[in-house]
C-alpha cells in the first residue's frame, strides 16, 4: 500500500507517494533525483548514504520513507544552496578524497560536527567520522583539512 | 633543479570541484528514465554441483517479470587471458554465488522476489575448497605429475580453453597456470651457504571494499547497438571482451559502446570484466530497454574478484656474512573457480617472488590452482603482497638468526641497477638503497622505545621491509590520447584511462600544461566514452602514469609541431625561434611577437588578403613499450623480458602492542618510494596514506572467512571490518626519491600499488620485535597475538 508524506527536502515542501518497504536513500535517489547521497551498503555500516533529519545525521539506507512524514531532510545539494561551503574548498586544497564517492557522506558528517564542536580536537574529529567509510583516501587528508581548517576560524 | 612550471609541483585536483560537491557522477547516478528494467540473480547456493534442471515457468508468470535468461541462451566462455569463464554457469557451478540465471523485470523488488521462484536442481558434488585438496599429487614422479588429480577437476576441460602464450596449463590436474623461474644453479648456490633456512607462510583471501559496489547497465538497441554504463576501470578491454563474449550474436566492437562515468573506488576490483557482461548479455534478450545489474554489498564480496590466498614455503641460503646465496620459494595458489584474470596474478608474482634482492640462483614455482571459491583476481599489488609477506618476514628472520642488523642485512643484497633479474634481464636504475637508508633515519632504526614502567604490559617494536612492483601487462599493452582545443585556447584531452581517485587526470593535464603552457585548470579530461576516446589497454599495473602520460605527452608535442608549422607557414616566421609561452607563441629572435592561442587555435591565422591559413589544432599521441617480450623457456622462465620496470621502496614502522589484549596501536610510519620524478608530490602522498592503510587493514583486521561448504560467512562491513577513521597511525611520513625513469613521461613511474605491499610485514616484523613471537599467517590480529602470548606463558 502507498502511503502519501509531506516533508520540507532541502528548504523545499515537498509531497510524494511512498511504499511501506521504501527507504529514505531510495526514494531520494529514485524518486527525487537526490544522488549525492550514495548506496555502499544499504544495512547502516558504511555511512555513504549520510543526510540530516531535523538537522541530525543519519544513514538514510536505515530509515524508511514513511518515517520522515511531516519532518526535515538536508542532503549536501541543500547544504550548498549559497555556494560551495569554505570546508569544502579546504577539502579540495587538501585532497580529502580521491574516488570521491564517500565525499558527500563525509561533508554531511562534517558539517554536523562542526556545528556541534566548532573547534574539535583531533579525537573529536575521529569520533565524529567514525560512521563513515572511506577506502581511498587512508581518512588523514579529511582529518587534516578540518583541522585546518577550524584553525583558522578560531 | 629542474625549471618546469607545472611537472613536480602539487597542482590541485581537477576533479576537485565536481567531487567535492557531489556533482560527479557513478553509473547508479544515472537517469536511465522510465523504461529502464532491473534484473536479479539467481545465484549457486552450492560450491560444487552439476545443474540438473532449471524451472523458469513460476517465476515467469509473476506481474512485472519481462524476462528469465538461463545460460541456455548463452553458453559462450570468455575472459581475460584465458577463456575458462562463462557468461551463466553451464551444466556445472562451482563456487557459492554463482550467476545461474537472471530475471529481468520492472522493479527491483519484483525481479528479486522472481529470482527466488526460479527453481533449479542440483547434484551437489564434493568442494574442493583448499589448494592441498585440489591439488593431489604432491610429487612428481615419472608417471604421476606433480598435481595429477583428474578425478577432481573443477574445469575437466581445461586443456581445451584457449589463452595467452605465456600461461601454462597442467593436463588431468587442476593447475591452470604453473610459472617457473629457474636461474643459475641453486643446488651450487645452497652448497655455497653457511645456513639455509626454511619456512612457510600463509596469506588468505581478501575484498577490495571500494565504496561503490559493481553497477552496471546494458542497452540493446532495436538497431543492434549495444551500449554499456560500467563502474570500471577497463572501458576498451570490457568492450573488447563483450565482443568476443558476444560474437556469436553478430557484434562486433563498432557495434559496442562502453561507457564508464567516475569510478567509486577500483583497486583492481573493476579491471577487466567481471558481472558487466551479465548486463550485456541481459540487453540483447529485451532489445530496446535498458536493463541494470547492480551488485549489493554481499555480492560484491562474493562475486567480484577477490585476492586470492597463498601458501609459500621458502628456503634460503646465507653465507655468515649475510649474503644470499640461493633462494627456493614454492607458492601455492588459491585461485578460485575461474582465473581468467587471477592466473596473471601468479604470473606476476612468480617473476618476481626474489623480492628486490640480488639472488644469483633461484628456484621458484608459481602455480595457480582451481578450487571451489569464488574467482581471484587483481587486487593493487597483484600479487607483490601477497608473496612479500612471506618473504620479508623470512628476510627478518635470517637476519636475527645471523645476528646481523636487519636493516644491514638488506642493504647488502637488495638489488641495484643493472643486476640481473629472475627471468635474466636487467634491473633498471632504482633508488632503493637511497630509500631503506631514508626510512631507516626517519624512524630511528635500532632505538627501541624505553617500557614505561608504569605500563609493563606494552611492548614495544620497529619492523622494516623492502618492497617493489612492476607492472603486470601484456607486452603490448598500449594506450593513446587525443587532445583537441577550443576557442578560447583551453583544452579538452581525450583519453580511455580511469579517474579511479588516484588523480590521473589531474597528471595528465600537468603534462599537456607543461608541453603547451596551458595551466592545468584550463584542461578538462572526460571520463572515457569507447566511442569518442582512444584506446587504453585497462587503468591497472600502476601503469597508466608512464604510459598514458607518454601518450599525453606525445599528444601534446604533436599539437605544438602543428602550432609551429602553422605559424612558420602562415607568418613566415623562423621555426627554431618559435617556442610556447603563457598560452601564446613567441619567438626567441623577435620579443615582441606573441600571437595568443585564442586568436588563432581553431580559427586561424588571418593574412592580409582576408584568407586565413591552419584550422583546429588536435593532436594524437600514442604510446605502447616495444621492447617487451612475454615469451620465455617454459621450464626456467629465461629469455623475455616481461616487465618494463620495477617500482620500488621501504617501509618501516614503529608500533606497541598490548601484551594482555594483543592489541597493535601503530605510532608512526615511514615509508620512501622511488616514483621516479614525482609529477605531482601531494597526489603521491595521497597514494601513500590510502595504500599504507588499506594495506594495514590486510594484516590487522581483515580476512575472508569460508565455512566448510565454501560459504563467505563475511560478506558485510559489520563482519568483515575495514579501517575507520579510529584505527589511522598517529603518523604517517612519506619520502619521495627520485631516480627518473627514463622512458618515463618526465621520468615519472608509477606507485598506485606499491603503497599497500609492505605494510603487512613490516608489521610482522614490528610484532616480533616487540614479543618474540612470529606470527606466520595473516592476518595478526589481536586474537591472534592473545593466543600465541598464551601459547608461549
Ligand atoms: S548505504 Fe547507508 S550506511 Fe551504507
Ligand atoms: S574517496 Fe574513495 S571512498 Fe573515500
Amino acid at each position: 500500500m502507498k502511503n502519501k508524506i509531506s516533508f520540507i527536502l532541502n528548504g523545499e515542501k515537498r509531497q510524494l507517494e511512498v511504499g511501506p518497504q521504501d527507504t529514505l536513500l531510495e526514494v531520494l535517489r529514485t524518486k527525487l533525483g537526490i544522488t549525492s547521497p550514495k548506496v555502499g551498503c544499504d544495512r547502516g555500516d558504511c555511512g555513504a548514504c549520510t543526510i540530516l533529519l531535523n538537522g541530525d545525521t543519519v544513514k538514510s539506507c536505515l530509515i524508511l520513507a514513511n518515517e520522515i512524514d511531516g519532518q526535515e531532510v538536508t542532503t549536501l545539494e541543500g547544504l550548498m544552496e549559497h555556494g560551495i561551503l569554505p570546508i569544502q574548498e579546504k577539502m579540495v586544497e587538501k585532497n580529502s578524497f580521491q574516488c570521491g564517492y564517500c565525499t558527500p557522506g563525509f561533508l554531511v558528517s562534517t558539517h554536523a560536527l562542526l556545528k556541534k564542536t566548532p573547534c574539535p580536537t583531533k579525537e573529536e574529529i575521529k569520533e565524529g567520522l567514525a560512521g563513515n567509510l572511506c577506502r581511498c583516501t587512508g581518512y588523514t587528508p579529511i582529518i587534516d583539512a578540518i583541522i585546518d581548517f577550524t584553525k583558522k576560524n578560531s | 633543479m629542474n625549471d618546469f612550471k607545472y611537472i613536480g609541483k602539487s597542482i590541485g585536483r581537477i576533479d576537485g570541484k565536481e567531487k567535492i560537491t557531489g556533482a560527479a557522477k557513478y553509473v547508479d547516478d544515472i537517469d536511465f528514465g522510465a523504461g529502464l528494467l532491473y534484473a536479479a540473480i539467481v545465484e549457486s547456493p552450492h560450491a560444487h554441483a552439476n545443474i540438473k534442471k532449471i524451472s523458469t515457468k513460476k517465476a515467469e508468470k509473476i506481474e512485472g517479470v519481462i524476462k528469465v535468461v538461463t545460460g541456455a541462451q548463452f553458453p559462450f566462455r570468455f575472459g581475460l587471458y584465458m577463456h575458462d569463464r562463462y557468461i551463466f554457469a553451464q551444466e556445472k557451478v562451482r563456487f557459492v554465488g554463482e550467476q545461474v540465471a537472471a530475471v529481468i523485470a520492472r522493479d527491483p523488488k519484483t525481479a528479486l522476489n522472481a529470482a527466488k521462484m526460479v527453481e533449479v536442481e542440483y547434484e551437489v558434488l564434493d568442494p574442493i575448497l583448499t589448494v592441498y585438496d585440489a591439488l593431489g599429487n604432491m610429487k612428481d614422479d615419472s608417471n604421476k605429475k606433480f598435481g595429477h588429480n583428474p578425478k577432481k577437476m573443477i574445469h575437466p576441460k581445461l586443456s581445451e580453453y584457449t589463452h595467452v602464450p605465456w600461461f601454462f596449463p597442467q593436463d588431468n590436474s587442476n593447475i591452470a597456470h604453473f610459472r617457473k623461474i629457474r636461474k643459475g644453479d641453486l643446488d651450487g648456490g645452497f652448497a655455497q651457504a653457511d645456513h639455509i633456512f626454511e619456512d612457510e607462510y600463509t596469506v588468505p583471501r581478501y575484498a577490495h571494499c571500494a565504496i561503490e559496489t559493481h553497477a552496471s547497465v546494458g542497452l540493446c538497441d532495436h538497431s543492434g547497438r549495444l551500449t554499456m554504463w560500467t563502474a570500471s576501470q577497463s572501458p576498451h578491454t570490457q568492450r573488447h571482451l563483450f565482443a568476443e563474449a558476444l560474437a556469436p550474436l553478430g557484434f562486433s566492437h563498432k557495434d559496442i559502446r562502453v561507457i564508464t562515468p567516475y569510478v567509486g573506488g577500483g583497486f583492481g576490483g573493476k579491471a577487466g570484466v567481471s558481472m558487466e557482461i551479465l548486463a550485456a548479455a541481459l540487453a540483447t534478450t529485451v532489445r530496446g530497454h535498458a536493463v541494470k545489474v547492480l551488485w549489493n554489498r554481499s555480492q560484491e564480496f562474493y562475486n567480484t574478484y577477490q585476492r586470492q590466498g597463498v601458501h609459500a614455503k621458502l628456503k634460503i641460503g646465507v653465507k655468515n656474512d649475510g649474503t644470499i646465496t640461493a633462494l627456493e620459494q614454492l607458492l601455492y595458489w588459491d585461485a578460485g573457480a575461474y582465473v581468467e584474470y587471477g592466473a596473471n596474478v601468479v604470473n606476476a608474482a612468480g617473476l618476481s617472488a626474489t623480492g628486490p634482492y640480488r639472488i644469483d640462483n633461484v628456484k621458484i614455482d608459481s602455480v595457480c590452482v582451481y578450487t571451489n571459491l569464488p574467482p581471484g583476481g587483481p587486487y593493487r599489488g597483484f600479487g607483490y603482497s601477497e608473496f612479500l609477506f612471506g618473504l620479508e618476514s623470512h628476510i627478518n628472520e635470517i637476519a636475527k638468526k645471523l645476528k646481523i642488523d636487519a636493516v644491514e642485512f638488506r642493504l647488502k643484497n637488495a638489488i641495484r641497477g643493472g643486476d640481473k633479474l629472475a627471468y635474466g634481464a636487467a634491473m633498471n636504475p632504482n633508488g632503493l638503497e637511497d630509500c631503506i637508508k631514508k626510512v631507516a633515519k626517519e624512524i630511528d632504526w635500532g632505538k627501541k622505545r624505553p617500557i614505561d614502567p608504569s605500563l609493563p604490559h606494552l611492548a614495544y617494536g620497529k619492523g622494516f621491509s623492502l618492497f617493489w612492483k612492476a607492472p603486470a601487462m601484456p607486452p603490448n599493452a598500449s594506450s593513446s590520447c587525443f587532445l583537441k582545443f577550443n576557442e578560447d585556447g583551453s583544452l579538452n584531452i581525450l583519453l580511455s584511462g580511469m579517474e579511479i581517485g588516484q588523480g590521473y587526470f589531474t597528471v595528465m593535464a600537468q603534462i599537456a600544461a607543461e608541453v603547451l603552457s596551458v595551466p592545468p585548470h584550463k584542461i578538462r579530461c572526460e571520463t572515457p566514452d569507447t566511442d569518442r576516446n582512444p584506446y587504453e589497454w585497462q587503468t591497472v599495473a600502476s601503469h597508466i602514469t608512464w604510459s598514458c602520460g607518454n601518450a599525453v605527452k606525445k599528444a601534446a608535442e604533436d599539437a605544438r609541431e602543428q602550432i609551429f608549422d602553422l605559424v612558420e607557414r602562415a607568418l613566415e616566421m623562423k621555426r627554431e625561434d618559435l617556442y610556447l609561452d603563457s598560452e601564446a607563441v613567441k619567438s626567441k629572435s623577435d620579443i615582441s611577437f606573441c600571437l595568443n592561442f585564442k586568436d588563432f587555435i581553431i580559427n586561424g591565422i588571418s593574412k592580409k588578403d582576408g584568407s586565413f591559413r591552419g584550422g583546429p589544432i588536435l593532436g594524437r599521441g600514442m604510446f605502447m613499450p616495444e621492447f617487451t617480450s612475454a615469451l620465455s623457456d617454459p621450464e626456467t622462465g629465461q629469455g623475455g623480458k616481461p616487465n618494463v620496470h620495477y617500482t620500488v621502496g621501504a617501509a618501516a614502522v614503529d608500533l606497541q602492542v598490548d601484551k594482555e589484549t594483543g592489541k597493535i596501536k601503530i605510532h608512526k610510519i615511514a615509508f620512501a618510494v622511488d616514483a621516479g620524478v614525482a609529477l605531482n608530490p601531494d597526489l603521491v602522498k595521497g597514494q601513500i596514506t590510502g595504500g599504507l592503510l588499506q594495506g594495514l587493514a590486510t594484516v590487522l583486521y581483515e580476512d575472508m572467512r569460508f565455512d566448510d561448504k565454501g560459504k563467505l560467512l563475511n560478506a558485510n562491513f559489520t563482519d568483515y571490518k575495514i579501517p575507520t577513521t579510529l584505527d589511522i597511525p598517529e603518523e604517517i611520513v612519506s619520502i619521495i626519491v627520485e631516480t627518473p625513469q627514463m622512458d618515463g613521461p618526465y621520468g615519472a613511474r608509477g606507485v598506485g600499488e606499491h603503497t599497500m605491499i609492505p605494510a603487512a610485514p613490516m608489521v610482522g616484523n614490528a610484532v616480533e620485535d616487540a614479543i618474540g613471537i612470529r606470527i606466520k599467517s595473516m592476518p595478526i590480529t589481536a586474537e591472534k597475538i592473545a593466543l600465541a602470548m598464551l601459547k608461549e606463558k
